[in-house]
């Protein structure tokens, strides 16, 4: 008797779980074919030499990451992902870090800078890089400059500055940087700006009523309490910037010089250019080593600074 | 007396610091908001002009200004059926990711089943891993499975990029949320399907309100997945469609301005009506994170 109600029970038991299971087996489903199988493939292919094509795939060991290590090119690319990364912490987190301590009063259109600060980063890349490209333009035609920038700098007197922004290798990655940190500082400064209103104000009735200047209590006060959130910043915008390449691949194209390759366009070219599959996925799994191994010792710096 | 003195003085001082703060901030923050807005505006500005005075006329609001170029993007530049795509696209993504995701987030809060901690940290250590160039494998299995070219092979592709984030945001919603009106479905005799249709999905309006919204706009946005995947240009969205038609019109400014105007504006006239909603879910996440 307790025997078969035993069984019963564990049929029932399994039957509830598989039908509990089945709530996340669609998404179960859908990711494991496209992020977990990719995930395996990228690191098995990095082993391979296949043309993307051909049946054919040739075991090849660890040639494509020997290769790697020495692709001048590769490491130019991961140099100039890494001038964009140092453009976007200095520049673009420091505007929205002032932006944000700005915005963070009693000011009047508070809501208003909230809502324009955020317009660029919901653009496409593509949208963003194309307007800029437009500004940028270098032609000239009847005697003035086509593109606003550069019109501009003629009719105001500073004919020296007039460049050919992006085809010139000294400016164009610069440019870029640039325009990137012009798409991003709204996301810098709307998550500044939250994590500033959590501050309890009572701690700046404090410091002021101890004689702390704003100066003081900025050090004192703001920065402690905020720097949980400016990792958090620092570490989104170093993944974020290290990335970018659609923007690029918008404001200057692609292949034709190398003063504006970064990794993941080196990975976009290698894979539709010449057609070595094994070789991209190689550099994406070498970057994604590099980045993984940011983002942890971000992580290990943020736990030691709640310890303390 | 002391106090008073010691009261009023800094006061007047900090009424005249005050203002001048107050004008430099002010001033300091519509620079920004001006370069933030005019590059916007020069888009739609150099959209109205033709394709012989955009390059010589520089005045900000140009004598003779005319809307052919949107007809003309719209109909023989392809326009028209970019944004259809789109539309598809982003319709369909988002639905499944809120159908999918929020099924998922439900059982992972509320039901129990084996494995369930297991399935649950797969979907998290997604969104902890940069895999830059996944596009790559991506694209074999696509190729394998028969799914380029196919709008069902985005939708599926893009189904999955927003998965992680929503089951995330999805189950900590579920888990805040009082297990009383639960059980009064289960009273009343509702199953866990009924429980998920009838109780937690409207409880969860405003979570799925996020998930919408930062889909739609991710969704809209994206380029490489459907540069890789789609080169019929029937199936083309708007963001691929901009950078083939760039590739081929390369001199027709005004046509080009046109056509980012198209794909610009539906972004912006959801953003500033959904506002709230972005800015709250943002600034959430930052103090989560």
């Amino acid at each position: 008797m307790s025997e078969a109600n035993e069984k019963s029970f564990k049929f029932f038991q399994l039957k509830n779980n598989l039908i509990n299971f089945s709530f996340v087996l669609p998404a179960v489903i859908i990711f494991s074919v496209f992020y977990i199988y990719p995930f395996f493939e990228i690191f098995r292919l990095s082993f391979y030499s296949w043309n993307g094509i051909s049946p054919i795939e040739r075991f090849v060991g660890w040639q494509n990451f020997i290769e790697l290590a020495h692709d001048d090119v590769w490491w130019k690319s991961m140099g100039n992902a890494a001038y964009i990364t140092l453009i976007a912490l200095t520049f673009q987190n420091a505007l929205a870090f002032a932006l944000a301590l700005a915005c963070d009063r009693e000011i009047r259109m508070k809501r208003f800078y909230r809502v324009v600060f955020f317009i660029p980063p919901v653009l496409s890349e593509i949208v963003v890089g194309l307007i800029w490209q437009w500004i940028l333009y270098s032609g000239f035609q009847d005697g003035q400059h086509i593109g606003l920038l550069n019109y501009y700098l003629d009719r105001i007197g500073l004919h020296h500055l007039v460049h050919n922004w992006l085809s010139n290798p000294d400016t164009a990655l610069t440019c870029i940087a640039v325009v990137h940190s012009w798409k991003g500082f709204g996301w810098g400064f709307i998550m500044l700006l939250a994590g500033l209103q959590t501050i309890d104000r009572q701690l700046y009735e404090a410091a002021k009523v101890d004689g702390a200047g704003s100066w003081r209590t900025f050090w004192n006060v703001t920065i402690p309490m905020m720097v949980p959130v400016i990792l958090v910043v620092i570490v989104l915008t170093v993944l974020g910037s290290m990335q970018v390449f659609v923007l690029i691949l918008s404001m200057v194209g692609q292949g034709l010089v190398y003063h504006t390759e970064v990794p993941v366009t080196r990975i976009l070219s290698a894979m539709t250019g010449t057609n070595r599959f094994g070789y991209a996925c190689a550099m994406g799994v070498t970057f994604g080593m590099v980045l993984i191994m940011i983002s942890l010792s971000f992580k290990l710096l943020s736990n030691k600074v709640k310890q303390v | 007396m002391n106090k008073k003195q010691a009261d009023s003085i800094p006061i007047n001082q900090y009424q005249v610091t005050g203002f001048f703060k107050g004008f430099l901030i002010h001033t300091f923050l519509l620079i920004v908001t001006l370069t933030c807005l005019f590059p916007l505006f020069w888009m739609v500005r150099s959209s109205l002009m033709t394709n012989q005075t955009v390059f010589v006329d520089k005045s900000l609001f140009p004598p003779d200004i005319h809307f052919y170029n949107y007809i003309q993007a719209w109909t023989e530049g392809n326009f028209g059926m970019y944004f259809l795509n789109s539309v598809i696209y982003t319709s369909c993504v988002v639905f499944g990711i809120v159908l999918v995701s929020s099924l998922a987030a439900y059982a992972f809060s509320r039901l129990q089943f084996p494995g369930k901690n297991f399935f649950f940290y797969m979907f998290v250590a997604a969104m902890m891993i940069p895999l830059p160039g996944s596009f790559v494998p991506l694209y074999k299995l696509m190729n394998d499975l028969g799914l380029i070219n196919t709008r069902i092979g985005y939708i599926l592709c893009m189904i999955n990029v927003g998965l992680s984030l929503s089951i995330l945001l999805l189950k900590t919603f579920f888990d805040k949320m009082p297990p009383d009106l639960e059980d009064a479905a289960r009273m009343d005799g509702c199953g866990r399907l009924g429980i998920w249709w009838n109780v937690a999905l409207p409880l969860a309006r405003p979570a799925i309100a996020v998930i919408v919204i930062f889909n739609s706009l991710n969704v809209w946005n994206e380029y490489i997945l459907a540069t890789l995947l789609l080169n019929d240009k029937n199936l083309m969205p708007l963001q691929r469609g901009l950078m083939v038609f760039q590739g081929s019109h390369s001199v027709d400014y005004p046509l080009l301005m046109a056509g980012l105007t198209i794909a610009a504006l539906p972004i912006i006239l959801i953003y500033l009506l959904m506002q709230k909603h972005i800015i709250k879910g943002l600034s959430s996440g930052a103090i989560v994170g």
